[in-house]
Order: C-alpha cells, then structure tokens, then sequence
C-alpha cells in the first residue's frame, strides 16, 4: 500500500506547470494525493484486507495442514458438487441467454422492455427469498410436496434443489450481457447470410457467434462465478447433510460454525481463487473488448 | 401465456427475414416462466391464503419490525457511505494516474465475484476484537464485529462497486469543457466541482446508491457471520425468515418474504427510472 502511495508524484509534466499558476481544471499536487490516499484507504479496509486475511488465515496452520483440509472427504464431495451444480446450471442458462438475446435484438414485438425487466427479476430478490420459493414449490406442506413424496422423488435437500435455486439465481447473466451487445449489432449481417441462402444454424454458428464470442464468454465467467459461489438460496434448500448436499460456500459455514477456522478458511481460499480467476479473465476481456463501447460492459456486471 | 408458433407470426410480418422467431421467443417464454415467474408467484399465491390479520401479525411483530430496521437502516447507511467513497474511487481511477491503477481498478469488482459466504467470515476475521482491524479499534473502544456496526461494514463491502461502477463511465465522458469553461468564469476548483460535476453525475450517483442499497438489504452470506444474529439487536430480516422456515412457520417466513419482496420491486422500479433519466440526460448532452 505505502508503495503505491510514495510513488504517486508521477504526474504528467503539464500537470506540474499548472499546478504553478492556480487553476480551476486540476486540483493541488496535496489534494489529488489526499484524495488517492483516501481511495485507497477505504479499498485497504474494504477490499484488500478481507481478501489477503482469506489467504491468511487458511495458511496459519501451514501448507500441510492447509492441503489436508483440502483433500479431506467433506471437503471434496463439497468440490464436486459445486462443480457438478455449475456444470449443469451454466449450460442452461447459456442456452436460455443466447435465445432470448436472438429473440429480443432481432426482431420487433410488443412488452419488449417488460420482458426484459422480467430477466432482471432474479437479480432483484433476496438470496434467501429465491430459496425459499423452491420450499415452497417442492417441500413437504408445498405444492408438489405430497406428490413428489408419492413418487418417491427427492428435490428438496437433495441435488435436483441446489441446482434449481442457482439456475434461478445466475438466471439473468448470460442473458443481460448479450441482450444489449446483439441490440447494438443489428441485423444487416445475419439477413445478409439469409439472403445468400445460409440456414438460420449457419448464420447463427458463422455470422452470430463470432460477433458475440467475447460477450458470450464475460457472461459464462460471471454466471459460473455466482453459480459456484452462491450461499444464501442454496443454504435455504440444501439440508446441509455432509457430503451429500454441501457446496464449498456450505461447507465454509458449517467448518467455521464448528470453529475449524483453519479448514474453513482452506475451502475459502479455493473460491477466493476463483474469483480472482473470474477478475482477471474479466479484465482480459475488457482489454480486447476496448475498441467496442465499454461502459456499456461495465454495468452489465450487476450481480 | 401463449408460446407462438413460427407461421402464424410470419404471416403477419412478411417482412421478417431471419428465421427463429417462434423458436427462440417460445423457449424464452418458456424458460422465464418455468425458472422466475412460477416459482415467485409462489410466494403471492400462498400470500393470499393467509388471513389479513395474520399476515400482519406476522410481518410487524416486534422482533420482525427490529429487522426491517436493521435490514434497511444499515442499508441506507451502508449505501450512503458507498456513494461518498464510491465517487471518491471513481474519481481517483478516471481522473488521476498512479501505480497500479488498473490493478486497483480491476479489484473493485471483487465484490461481485467473491462468494458471499466468503466475505463473511474474512470480514469476521478481520474485525472481530482479535483480528487485525478489529483489535485496533477496540483499543479505540468500538467494537464492530457481532453489533450492528458489523452489519453495515458487510454491507459496505457488498455494495461497494455499485456507485463506482455507474460514475466511472458518467465521470470518463463528462465533457471537460463545461469545467474548462466555469473556471475562466472564475470559478474555484471546489466551485466546479459542486456546480458543474457533481449536477452531471447526479443521476448516476443516485442509480448507484439505490443499487448499493437493494443489494444490501437483501444481503444474507456476508452478513450473518459478523452479525451475531442477537435478536432484537443484530437479527437481519432475511436471517429472520431462515429462522422461522428451521422452524417449519411457512406462513410466517413467506408473509416477511412477500414484504421484502415488494420492496424490492419498489426499488426495482426507482432503478430502472433513475437509469432512464441517466440515459436522457447522456443523449441531452452528447
């Protein structure tokens, strides 16, 4: 931190010119340093001190412990189905994403703007509120309750449910950012394609995909980011049986509420990782995207 | 609501060259309906089967209104904190260089990638009375970890990157000639500031802070782990209706659920007409 902030005289040389002849368009030299060790004290606080404690405190007990609380069983089962949920709710919602996108941006139909609020919606409601809607669909006194019990099936506290509450919750990401990339691309090119006698796959697969590869990608990222780390919807539908019904996010919990901080921590820093994965890959994309508007991009990253 | 099929529609649009209307309408509506719009319509219709009294007793009890006032009170604080070193952030990135500024600027998101439940228990750490901030405010006498301090500062994390994220691009294209212009009116750099910047990116500031603030009252995963979850005290409304679903109160947990539910719909409406004033305000200028 002290590094960032001593080396912050590097302003451009016209800076320094009229810092001397006291103008309205640039702050005092002691101001914009104020104003950036402030910034960056409130970041310190808020986001890069909670993010190394996470690092930390997983490694206090050193590498060997820090590896065992990674490889115990729990802990694995806990990986594989946090894998598994995102695996399946990842691609859903992709497909969901990229139709609805076609749908909105290709073509003209009334409640457009209502639908696309209707997308939003998920983004909108309490983690917990999103689980609870599944309890009360799929529980024992829910609507399909007493059926599903009839036929011996299990949604609730069993897998089926966790993946249902995080399609429900990662439901808008793909969707939103490729809504308004394909809105701006227009349609010339793909009826180009129709004209020239492509098939509506062909155009999709060699005139669409390529325009909105990157877009696409930001989306994946950002979904599997959420569907990997979701805790709230998934913790209300869950049952928490060990080894059975945990995602990493659970299984953080429940090792921090039996004071394994160490353990808990471990698990932590794996999706810690991951989201610093997601940040870069993010960034990386960005970067290519500059020449395409980016503030656009920017907003799209609501979660 | 009905799913079209591909010939009715292209009768009455004889003009519509690309294929796929039907389709990708069809399993849009399809989709929505069968993951968002029946599952939520859940929590109206059961709603609906509870007496009026019994609803409101079960959403304004003393302990129920405790949380609302937690829940949203250190929102709104958490929020407005957000909007004062939100465009300070924002600012420092647009407008001045430094080292590691793009790196800076990268982890603001961290927010919105990092798990919830992971923030929560990084947080403890850190501000419970023997982690590194912790300790030393407590030689201050302020103790954050387990109050509802401790819900505010979760709550600043979570909502931190929404007001940077809608200044930056308003503070990246504002025109610098209006500044240019005030200052050779004579103009101090404070006066420009309040006068000529801060009316520009008003309305991205206010998107932002109604942003930061639904996320935050909503918030559950950050917030329960440096909570203490004292009833009455430090007891958050979506803790709240965990609880009474632990304890099979179906009725009780979906009548609080309905009232945040609505609130959220509020504020989803306030956002969305704050970003459509945002928008005319950028094409008034352009």
């Amino acid at each position: 931190m002290s590094g960032t902030i001593t080396t912050l005289p590097t302003f451009a040389p016209a800076a320094g010119r009229l810092e001397q002849a006291p103008s309205a368009l640039e702050e005092p030299r002691w101001v914009r340093w104020l104003l950036t060790a402030a910034a960056l004290a409130f970041l310190a606080l808020f986001l890069f001190m909670p993010l190394a404690a996470v690092f930390a405190e997983a490694l206090r007990k050193g590498w060997n412990a820090y590896l065992s609380a990674i490889v115990e069983p729990d802990a694995l089962s806990a990986i594989r189905l946090t894998l598994l949920t995102a695996a399946i709710a990842v691609p859903l919602n992709l497909v969901f994403g990229v139709c609805a996108a076609w749908f909105i941006a290709k073509f003209e139909f009334r409640g457009k703007s209502l639908l696309i609020t209707l997308i939003d919606l998920p983004f909108s409601v309490s983690p917990v509120i999103s689980g609870l809607i599944f309890v009360l669909l799929f529980g024992a006194h829910g609507w399909l309750g007493p059926w599903l019990q009839e036929h011996d099936i299990r949604i609730l506290f069993a897998v089926p449910g966790i993946v249902l509450a995080t399609v429900f919750v990662t439901f808008p990401f793909i969707a939103r950012e490729l809504i308004p990339l394909m809105q701006s691309q227009g349609t010339e090119e793909e009826e180009a394609a129709i004209v020239l006698g492509a098939s509506g796959w062909q155009t999709f697969r060699h005139v669409t995909l390529p325009n909105i590869k990157w877009g696409l990608l930001y989306g994946v990222i950002l979904c599997n980011a959420r569907a990997m780390g979701e805790f709230g919807a998934v913790s209300v539908v869950s049952g928490h049986i060990r080894g059975e019904t945990n995602t990493m996010p659970l299984q953080v919990e429940i090792l921090y509420n039996e004071y394994n901080f160490a353990a808990a921590f471990a698990v932590a820093s794996l999706l810690a990782l991951l989201a610093l994965a997601t940040l870069a890959l993010k960034s990386y994309i960005e970067w290519r995207d500059a020449r395409a508007p980016a503030p656009q991009h920017r907003q799209e990253s609501r979660p | 609501m009905q799913i079209a099929l591909p010939f009715s529609f292209r009768d009455r649009h004889p003009g519509r060259v690309l294929p796929g209307f039907g389709l990708t309408g069809g399993f849009t509506l399809f989709y929505l309906c069968l993951i968002v719009l029946i599952p939520l319509s859940a929590i109206f219709l059961n709603t609906f089967t509870m007496s009026w009294e019994g609803f409101v007793k079960a959403t304004t009890s003393e302990r129920v209104m405790a949380s609302y006032r937690l829940s949203f009170g250190a929102a709104l604080i958490a929020a407005a904190l957000n909007v004062v070193f939100g465009t300070l952030v924002a600012w420092v990135l647009e407008r001045y260089e430094f080292t590691g500024k793009k790196l800076v600027d990268a982890l603001v998101d961290l927010p919105f990638a990092l798990p919830t439940a992971v923030a929560g228990i990084a947080l403890t750490a850190l501000y419970a009375p023997n982690g590194w901030i912790g300790s030393q405010l407590e030689s201050l006498g302020l103790k954050v970890a387990f109050t509802p301090l401790g819900v505010v500062v979760a709550m600043t994390f979570i909502g931190l990157p929404f007001v940077v994220r809608t200044v930056q691009p308003v503070l990246q294209e504002a025109d610098r000639e209006f500044e240019e212009a005030a200052a050779s009116l004579g103009a101090n750099r404070l006066q420009v500031f309040l006068r000529v910047i801060l009316p520009a990116i008003l309305p991205a500031l206010l998107t932002g802070f109604a942003l930061a603030f639904a996320r935050a009252s909503g918030e559950y995963g950050s917030v329960i782990f440096i909570a203490g979850n004292m009833p009455m005290v430090s007891e958050i409304t979506p803790l709240l209706i965990v609880t009474q679903l632990e304890q099979y109160d179906y009725a009780g947990a979906t009548a609080i659920a309905m009232v945040m539910l609505l609130t959220a719909f509020i504020m989803l409406l306030a956002i969305n007409l704050l970003q459509a004033w945002t928008r005319r305000r950028g094409l008034a200028e352009a």
